[in-house]
């Protein structure tokens, strides 16, 4: 039914926009000088019909499984009363999977015949939707026709549409950044009814295990996340003392040292190191640098643990570097050439010109791509789910296995569905966490390196 | 004015060509620390990885019994009991229950339904003798690759003895082969490393990226265009571009928080499907292509806007006319390098559920699937010897996706570029 309603739309908007140009081509064969060329009275039909009757259909898909659920829901209040959201939804989730054909053992005859409704809803919203299209684009389509007239501005029609249509694209972003807060909000409230906000913010304990039955065993839960941020600060240096020092060297060298065709290999290759998935990483760190760092710490006699913060920061580290030297190379390039004519007018070498002049003047530049690539290694997930540890210990110890606050939220969520516990819900408070820190730092960085950028502009 | 000739002057001067000599060999150690770490890194993937791209299989004559394989009851049928018997042609003397388990054991656990398919297709095949050749299982797949050592003591190997000798004799028959391993391209997952493969994986990202380029790449040239053609410089337009800027370094775990609270828990879409993840990917693509294509727009030089503006054109006119062509192959560029890091994208994935077990290809986006790197990430997590060369594997096949993509990329760069 979608299908056909949007097949429907197509040819429509077709029919608008051969219709129009017909209409417009015969107006000028009469001999009137038209104010739009051809074309646009076509394409004004085209977008007057395309663009509202589009709107309607992802609307109308958007809605359509809140509201036949909700239809079907009100059909079976006798049945659901009294039953908590999880049973619901599962009784919901058996009924589609009958009208879907898939039936496993004698459902319930009341089941059977909810499942019946439920196709025929589901029918009766796909015609409803294939005549509100066909009737619109009907409608718009004449309408669109009757503009027709040599004094018809058809252009700037076209173009207001367009124009409209460009700003709703860029107010996308904006709406995905309300969206993320939103979200993050909403959950994080829920979870801080259930859990105090002292407690998360200065806890030191985080065991998120909740009992999963009334009647189960299991321990109350924690959620205090100093030692998972503890654990993330612990990666983060780690890799930032890695990334930072080579990352730096690498940049001052291609930037001043190198020869035009070495930097002409090896700047790329940097940028290989950039490219590769962070799953890739995580795998590599399991498969070679962790069992690596265990056998030589085991040799000097160390306790080091299977899966130790060294093997998932340094291999972050590793990732690191091209992000870093890329950000000083830009940051170096900028400064201006005078500066360095006038150095080494001076009689200062190469090298005295760089650490003298040339870093302290893109000490800001630098700076800023340091705070982004921090921002990265607190935000950065698939190494440090595969490489690090589980359990959050207070510890700084970059040999013992350490968690992060991603590694935390990934492990919470992943299959399981409910938002109404403090497991899942403790999540988003996380990812929330995690977003804010994030954000003050790149909006410190980019603000950095815009005004530096403009210095010497 | 000091002699530049004096004992001291010259230490000096030495001195600081010494703290030259340095920085370069601090520059030098810098990036061959970095260029040892990214061979280290395809080194091992690639010593690990290649392994799997042959898969041991063995060939042995079935008869196809009537007594066990009844016409009227296919596709049921006593189909490992035949196999059993036609290697029981080789070793006589294997009896008993526990001890026929074992050698049926060399058989991967889906060669029965190899042989169920061919007879099902072909029942006239019943009463005869047949050649089928099909996957060992995992461990002797390891033995013939020699990922077993054969000198390691026998408790602390997958394989005892008695299966080596079973094994040697079935490869001095000519019985064992190493083609090459199609079934990691045209198998979906599988419980068995043997049979796991990367179809369902490959037309999940396949969906996943489609998605997201339908969305994120007509939203991001409208958003660049009107951004940096159109808008008034004004707070509001400064607002937006702040956040796209920021937009672009959220970590991409929230946006799968986001996917998780807005496209599965508020809009009711299905877990683990591509078009949530395509949809996912698409919001995290879109800073990227809007700032690609921002500066590709920007290196049309203004003479072109002004020479069509002054023949008459209008603003959109000029845009959509010349600007727009003209800045193609930049947007494109960054197009396809945006969609190769959505193609790379991991964390996201993980939390909207595309990293179940689902042994079937997806059909359409809506269909549950995996993607490549979270079935790289499946393996990975997978105890069975026999998913680390299949992960390195897919990771290998990954990379190759990425470098041809970035590789088109770069070419589309060279060839269109043009110099104004």
């Amino acid at each position: 039914m979608t299908t056909s309603a949007f097949a429907c739309l197509l040819v429509f908007s077709l029919i608008g926009y051969v219709w129009n140009r017909q209409a417009a081509t015969a107006i000028r064969k009469d001999g009137a000088r038209l104010h739009s060329l051809v074309g646009f009275h076509g394409a004004y039909s085209l977008l007057v019909v395309l663009v509202p009757a589009l709107v309607v259909i992802l609307l109308w898909l958007l809605l359509q499984g809140p509201v036949i659920d909700a239809l079907l829901k009100s059909g079976l209040t006798s049945r659901l009363d009294g039953l908590g959201t999880g049973e619901v939804q599962l009784i919901v989730a058996e009924i589609k999977s009958i009208a879907r054909g898939v039936v496993f053992g004698t459902p319930e005859p009341w089941k059977v015949d909810a499942a019946q409704h439920l196709v025929t809803l589901q029918m009766r919203a796909g015609q409803l939707l294939l005549v509100v299209v066909a009737a619109m684009s009907l409608a718009l389509v004449v309408v669109s026709r009757r503009k027709v007239s040599a004094e018809f501005r058809a252009r700037h029609g076209v173009e207001r549409i367009i124009s409209g249509l460009m700003i709703f694209c860029s107010v996308v972003a904006v709406f995905v950044t309300i969206g993320i807060v939103a979200s993050l909000m909403f959950e994080t409230s829920k979870f801080f009814a259930k859990v105090s906000f002292v407690e998360f913010l200065f806890g030191t304990n985080w065991e998120p295990q909740i009992p999963l039955r009334e009647d189960q065993v299991a321990a109350e839960g924690a959620f205090g996340w100093l030692p998972v941020m503890l654990g993330t600060l612990v990666i983060t240096v780690i890799a930032l003392v890695i990334a930072v020092p080579v990352g730096l060297m690498s940049a001052i060298y291609l930037n001043e040292f190198a020869p035009r065709k070495f930097r002409a290999v090896a700047k790329p290759l940097l940028e290989i190191l950039a490219g590769v998935p962070t799953v890739v990483y995580g795998f590599f760190a399991i498969l070679v640098v962790a069992p690596a760092i265990r056998n030589f710490g085991q040799s000097l006699g160390l306790d080091v643990s299977p899966n130790t913060a060294l093997a998932a920061g340094g291999v972050m580290g590793v990732m690191l570097i091209p992000f870093i030297s890329s950000f000083a190379d830009d940051a170096l390039s900028a400064v201006p050439q005078s500066l360095r004519d006038g150095a080494l007018g001076l009689g200062a070498t190469r090298a005295e010109m760089m650490t003298g002049v040339l870093f302290p003047a893109a000490i800001p530049g630098i700076v800023g791509g340091v705070l982004l690539a921090v921002s990265r290694a607190i935000g950065e997930t698939m190494i440090v789910v595969m490489a690090a540890g589980l359990i959050a210990k207070m510890t700084m110890n970059p040999l013992d296995s350490v968690t992060t606050v991603t590694v935390q939220i990934v492990t919470l969520l992943i299959g399981d569905t409910s938002f109404d516990n403090p497991k899942t819900l403790a999540a988003f408070a996380l990812g929330m966490m995690l977003f804010i820190v994030t954000l003050i730092i790149n909006i410190f960085a980019l603000r950095i390196v815009r005004k530096y950028r403009e210095a010497y502009d | 004015m000091t002699d530049l000739s004096s004992q001291s002057a010259r230490s000096h001067l030495n001195r600081r060509n010494r703290h030259q000599t340095m920085i370069k060999g601090f520059g030098m150690a810098a990036i061959g620390f970095a260029a040892l770490m990214l061979f280290i890194l395809v080194s091992s993937l690639v010593s690990s990885g290649y392994k799997a791209f042959t898969q041991t299989h063995v060939t042995v004559e079935v008869f196809v019994d009537p007594a066990e394989i009844k016409p009227e009851r296919l596709p049921r049928g006593g189909f490992d009991d035949v196999l059993l018997a036609s290697l029981k042609t080789y070793f006589p003397e294997v009896s008993g229950r526990a001890d026929e388990k074992a050698l049926e054991g060399i058989f991967s656990n889906g060669a029965q339904f190899t042989l169920r398919d061919r007879i099902v297709a072909d029942p006239s095949l019943i009463g005869q003798s047949i050649t089928i050749t099909v996957p060992t299982s995992d461990p002797f797949d390891q033995l013939a690759k020699d990922l077993v050592k054969r000198d390691t003591p026998e408790a602390q190997r997958r394989v005892s003895d008695r299966e080596i000798g079973w094994f040697d004799t079935l490869d001095k028959a000519g019985a064992i082969s190493e083609p090459l391993n199609w079934g990691l391209i045209s198998n979906t997952d599988s419980r068995f490393p043997e049979l796991a493969g990367l179809k369902g994986a490959l037309m999940g990202s396949f969906w996943a990226l489609l998605v997201c380029f339908v969305i994120s790449f007509p939203l991001g040239i409208g958003a660049a265009i009107y951004l940096e053609e159109f808008a008034p410089r004004n707070r509001l337009s400064d607002f937006i571009e702040v956040n796209i800027n920021n937009l672009a370094a959220v970590p991409s775990v929230v946006f799968g928080l986001l996917a998780l609270a807005v496209f599965i828990g508020w809009m009711g879409m299905p877990r683990s499907a591509p078009l949530v993840g395509g949809m996912t990917l698409a919001l995290m693509t879109l800073p990227t292509i809007i700032i690609a294509t921002r500066a590709a727009l920007k290196a049309v030089p203004p003479s072109i806007r002004e020479a069509a503006l002054g023949v008459g054109a209008s603003k959109h006119q000029v845009v959509f006319g010349h600007v727009l062509p003209l800045a193609m192959p930049g947007i494109l560029t960054g197009t396809i390098i945006g969609l190769a890091q959505a193609l790379g994208e991991t964390a996201p994935l993980l939390l909207i559920g595309m990293n179940a077990f689902i042994t079937s290809a997806p059909d359409s986006p809506l269909d549950s699937a995996t993607a490549l790197p979270t079935q790289i990430f499946i393996w990975a997590d997978s105890p069975e010897r026999g998913f680390v060369s299949r992960t390195s594997a897919a990771i290998l096949v990954l990379l190759t996706f990425l470098i041809t993509m970035n590789a088109i990329a770069i070419y589309l760069r060279s060839k269109f570029e043009r110099k104004w």
